[in-house]
């Protein structure tokens, strides 16, 4: 479970630790197939620096029925991370001011070079790879 | 002469261009004028915002069938044409998907979701998704109201609770309505929400 505070801390990290935060939810078909990307990625790159973070926007009272099975038939469950906040137009600004609100949305994030790139859409593994390999 | 003209023409051109991608990109923006369109709707005839009569407000809702936030809107979309069709605001859905991309979105279960769920509204398909495109819509659902002018004063979400109807505290399209109708400014004129993204036909 996070809260939209997590966002802020995220946007304000100046660590040289990567960020690669991927905003989903079971019920969004894109997204699901969009998942196999980030596994590829987080089996790739071993790197602690590195840190695939998975934000769920299921409907809460989904959690156990959809969210957890998902999780766990993926394996990824070190990877998922809940957003526990009712009202989206209270954080969507925070991950980036161009973001619509559509998922799938990425945000890839290196603080202490003060990078944040933002993609609303599928990634493929190229072009997360691409980013990435700007900022390693 | 004609060269000057053609030049104008040319640079008229370019930036009505520009301007529309801009709108693709970033959304049509508060007191822009919507572009009218031409849709087929769920009766099998064609619907223009020009057709509706002695409107006083225009309310567009970009939504579908298939996405999860759609359906949990349904009912308080329905209950905000009843509320307002009657003082000259009716809602106006538009379903922007690529019916090849998500079956579930074509023509023919958009009438079937429709008499199902009891639709009292216009339920158009973008088939060449050209208007999601001219409003610069991203995701389902997404609303868009504009005055009687067709000038844009609300955009974004319907409400401040997706999930449960019961918790809503801000009713952020239904205060912009209010506001307008009663002359007054509307105060939180954009809002964003979680949504489906659009389901775009591949190119």
């Amino acid at each position: 479970m996070i809260h939209a505070n997590q966002l802020t801390n995220w946007k304000a990290s100046v660590s040289d630790t990567i960020y690669v935060i991927n905003f989903w939810a079971t019920w969004c078909k894109p997204c699901v197939e969009e998942i196999p990307v980030f596994v590829k990625l987080f089996k790739n790159y071993s790197d602690p620096k590195i840190k695939i973070i998975l934000v769920s926007n299921d409907f809460k009272k989904h959690i156990q029925t959809h969210l957890v099975p998902f999780v766990r038939a993926n394996n990824i469950a070190s990877n998922v991370v809940f957003m526990d906040e009712p009202n989206p137009n209270d954080w969507i600004e925070l991950v980036d001011p161009n973001w619509s609100g559509a998922i799938p949305a990425t945000i890839v994030i290196k603080g202490s070079i003060g990078f944040s790139e933002f993609h609303e859409g599928v990634l493929s593994y190229k072009e997360l790879e691409a980013i990435l390999n700007k900022i390693r | 002469m004609k060269k000057y003209v053609l030049a104008i023409l040319f640079i008229a051109c370019f930036h009505a261009n520009q301007n529309a991608q801009e709108i693709e990109k970033a959304g049509l923006a508060i007191g822009q004028i919507a572009p009218d369109f031409n849709l087929k709707g769920i009766d099998g005839k064609m619907h223009s915002l020009a057709s509706i009569k002695n409107a006083k407000a225009y309310l567009v809702v970009f939504t579908c069938n298939h996405c999860p936030f759609s359906q949990a809107y349904e009912n308080r979309i329905i209950a905000i044409h009843k509320k307002f069709v009657g003082r000259g605001i009716p809602v106006i859905a538009i379903n922007p998907n690529d019916g090849e991309r998500e079956p579930e979105d074509n023509y023919d279960n958009m009438v079937k979701r429709a008499k199902e769920h009891h639709y009292p509204f216009l339920y158009l398909l973008d088939a060449d998704q050209s208007i999601a495109k001219a409003y610069g819509a991203k995701r389902t659902p997404q609303v868009f109201l504009m005055d009687a002018n067709k000038k844009l004063i609300y955009t974004g979400a319907i409400d401040d609770n997706f999930e449960e109807p019961k918790d809503v505290k801000n009713k952020y399209l239904e205060n912009a309505i209010k506001s307008y109708l009663a002359q007054q400014t509307i105060t939180t004129p954009i809002t964003k929400a979680i949504g489906c993204g659009i389901k775009w036909k591949k190119k």
